[in-house]
């Protein structure tokens, strides 16, 4: 009997030949040997894992004020969730930040890496830290910057009326129009340097001789991008895309330090209405409901963009 | 081909059956909050209260509070230190962290096995009022006559920790916590600014428009507001609010109490003199995206003349403008009363899992004699009992005093308007940023405000 015989068939030829079977297979604990290798790794995931992630599930049945007993109300939170219309904002608002925490970057990395790999320019370790400054800071630091950048006599508005640009100055953190785009766009400044260093390893991959051949071909430099450098970054972008699409969705510290979630309504996020609504408002129900809600939208972004990148492989 | 399709069974059995565990998990577990403390559901003190520490043993009394701050930090320090000399037998074994942090954790710890014996719990609803629901702090009314706490407190100021014992109405019932300091919203000004414009201490609040208006012809920037954080407007709004409503509406929408009503004509007219404020560009520019910190350092620079905000930005403005800095109370409405937004420091409370009561409730009253209020006083604090008598000889302080006495004794001190509901922090940041932005015209803002009292006045709190 070959060693490499999977399980399951080992298993059905034991009932084949009947009670006599067990003397010849392997003895049980060989079968068990991997699970104790796994197990000390298994328990700590567990216990701080899975079990927190299970419970959270459990919560998320009950109105539960994290004081008294809860009671279970079957799927009500869940209901809650899809019919709040200030949480509906809040998902959306999320979806327009992956725009800026994800495509943007990429749009931008591809450009950047492309120049920063082929132009061998002189520096290019000093260009590459300092593109990717911004993920060593911590987020919070990161948001108290540029809320000063933003304040109404801060850096942005100095820096247009210093060129005669007057009247694009505002307020840009406290006005309705422009308050979610400004906290995009300090994700598009934090994940851009993520995105450029991951093309740029998967774009030194590419023989130099490939694009050579191209340009002889007569391919001009889109056509090249398309062509060459695109296919063979793809793993890359789906690593880029799921790290970032992750950041975009479960922003917390950077709305929770520049803008509270205000003008009004304009800046909320789904994981501040987790925080908001365990800490502040004691509906740990609702909140561990859009906890797993925000889980489940997470995983499901992230499964069809490798899905995607899988496929077309 | 059929080993990989038999596998591909075998793994998605597995999935099966972890899911099914999970979900069975979820499901059969005991509810949460079933398990650990169910002793500690209301234990109130049925006999007699004693006011005799000396008896009680050795006693280690676990305190967290958020006396974190430099003053307020020396003052705990000291008075710990002379009540454990003065009973010997108890020690103090205390827990200090921020304000933010300790609303984050008491939840939890109140819930747990080891849950400390004293607390400082904010009054809103939120928290005090859903501790007493859930019976995790003690009654003291018995200790309140024992130790004629009631004598010692403007009534104006017990009501902030007196709750009914199922935490459905705020400021009547039983008593749940003492505070040390009081604080008062008022109105900070620039002595020489003050000067430069020819102006008075506004008396009425029909002066206080005359002085803004005549600021804002000199073209200086009347009033500084930083509202990024959304909850600063509310502050600003209680000011003009106890120049137009009723302080018994005030207190009733501020308490969340039912009989009360955000879109009654004089609510809206505060309502629009706000936003008139704005409209006219009263306010410094860009108020929704100004820090609130920022705001008030624009007032040290000389950029403003006027700012509406809390006693507790007196030591700091002292420290940055000196002599030149002066507070008043926000005068009252002709024929109407001195009323404004003011309150207490966090309350000390009495948990119900402290196994010595009258040990804690020996330690509450110690933390607000006399003695200490002189202690809160010498260390830069706001004292809340006898206020005025502590005040030092002048200076921003000795305004901020005065103005906080007469207030909570002789006027209505009004509560916070966020204490209403636990949404009311959110609702009244959002709206008065809607409104200061122009999205919101009064009648919307007292309709969405009237939205979040009524839902949860209607709902038996």
């Amino acid at each position: 009997m070959p060693t490499s015989r999977p399980a399951a068939a080992e298993a059905a030829a034991g009932q084949a030949v009947g009670a006599s079977a067990p003397a010849r297979g392997r003895p049980p604990r060989g079968r068990l040997t991997p699970y104790l290798f796994l197990a000390p790794a298994l328990a700590v995931y567990g216990a701080f894992l899975l079990y927190p992630l299970a419970r959270a599930v459990q919560f998320s049945f009950y109105d539960y004020d994290g004081l008294s007993v809860g009671t279970p109300v079957g799927l009500a939170n869940y209901a809650a969730v899809l019919t709040d219309e200030g949480l509906r904002d809040a998902f959306g608002h999320a979806l327009v930040l992956i725009g800026f925490f994800s495509l943007l970057p990429l749009l931008i990395g591809l450009v950047l890496a492309a120049l920063l790999v082929r132009a061998r320019v002189r520096g290019l370790p000093l260009f590459r830290t300092v593109v990717f400054l911004p993920q060593v800071i911590a987020m919070v630091v990161v948001a108290v910057a540029w809320r000063r950048i933003y304040a109404p006599d801060g850096t942005l508005n100095e820096l247009l009326r210093a060129v005669g640009l007057d009247g694009l100055t505002r307020t840009w953190l406290g006005d309705y129009a422009t308050a979610l785009p400004a906290v995009g766009v300090i994700g598009t400044w934090y994940s851009t340097g993520l995105v450029t260093v991951l093309l740029m390893a998967g774009m030194a991959r590419v023989p130099p001789e490939l694009y050579e051949a191209a340009s002889l071909d007569g391919a001009g430099p889109a056509r090249q991008l398309r062509a060459i450098t695109l296919p063979a970054v793809r793993p890359e972008i789906a690593v880029a895309l799921t790290l970032t699409i992750i950041a975009a969705l479960k922003t917390f510290d950077l709305v929770y330090v520049t803008t509270g979630g205000g003008p009004g309504t304009s800046t909320t996020v789904p994981s501040y209405e987790v925080y908001r609504r365990a800490f502040e408002l004691g509906e740990v129900g609702a909140a561990a409901a859009v906890g797993v809600v925000l889980t489940v939208l997470v995983f499901g972004i992230n499964l069809l963009v490798n899905r995607v990148a899988d496929r077309q492989r | 081909m059929a080993p990989r399709g038999r596998r591909g069974a075998s793994r998605t059995a597995s999935r099966a059956v972890g899911l099914a565990a999970v979900t069975a998990l979820a499901l059969t577990a005991c509810a949460p909050g079933s398990g650990a403390d169910d002793d500690a559901g209301g234990a109130a003190p049925t006999g007699p209260v004693s006011t005799d520490v000396s008896g009680a043993g050795d006693v280690t009394l676990t305190v967290w509070d958020q006396e974190v701050r430099g003053g307020q930090d020396e003052q705990i320090t000291q008075l710990n230190a002379a009540f454990e000399e003065a009973n010997p037998n108890v020690t103090i074994e205390r827990v200090s962290q921020s304000f933010d942090d300790l609303s984050t954790t008491l939840r939890l710890a109140l819930t747990g096995d080891d849950a400390p014996d004293v607390v400082q719990t904010n009054n809103a609803r939120a928290t005090m009022g859903q501790f007493v629901a859930s019976g995790q702090l003690v009654p003291l009314d018995a200790y309140a006559d024992a130790y004629g706490w009631r004598d010692r407190y403007p009534e104006s100021v017990l009501q902030y920790s007196t709750y009914s014992p199922d935490g459905t109405v705020f400021g009547e019932g039983s008593l749940y916590g003492l505070p040390q300091v009081g604080e008062v919203v008022g109105v900070y000004y620039s002595r020489s600014a003050l000067e430069e414009l020819g102006l008075q201490v506004p008396q009425t609040w029909a002066d206080f428009e005359a002085a803004l208006q005549t600021s804002a012809d000199a073209g200086r920037t009347p009033l500084l507001l930083g509202d990024i954080e959304g909850w600063p407007a509310g502050h600003v709004l209680g000011v003009v609010q106890g120049a137009h409503v009723a302080p018994e509406e005030v207190q009733a929408l501020g308490l969340g109490n039912e009989g009360a009503s955000w879109t009654t004509p004089e609510n809206v007219e505060a309502l629009t003199e706000l936003q008139s404020w704005q409209q006219q560009g009263w306010f410094n520019e860009g108020v929704n995206g100004t820090d609130y910190d920022a705001a008030w350092q624009q007032l040290a620079d000389g950029q403003g003349v006027f700012l509406i905000a809390g006693s507790w930005l007196a030591p700091d403005l002292q420290e940055a403008m000196g002599e030149d800095a002066g507070f008043f109370a926000p005068p009252p409405a002709d024929g109407g009363e001195l009323a404004t937004t003011g309150g207490t420091g966090i309350p000390f409370s009495i948990t119900t899992a402290a196994e010595e009561p009258d040990v804690a409730a020996a330690y509450l009253d110690f933390l607000t004699s006399d003695d200490a209020m002189q202690v809160l006083a010498d260390t830069g604090n706001l004292p809340v009992v006898d206020t005025a008598s502590y005040a030092p000889e002048g200076g921003l302080l000795a305004d901020v005093y005065t103005a906080f006495d007469e207030v909570s004794s002789g006027g209505a001190l009004l509560p916070y308007l966020d204490y209403a509901t636990p949404t009311m922090g959110d609702t009244l940041g959002q709206t008065l940023q809607g409104l200061l932005a122009g999205e919101l015209d009064p009648d919307q803002a007292a309709e969405a405000l009237e939205q979040d009292y009524a839902d949860f006045t209607s709902s038996g709190g």
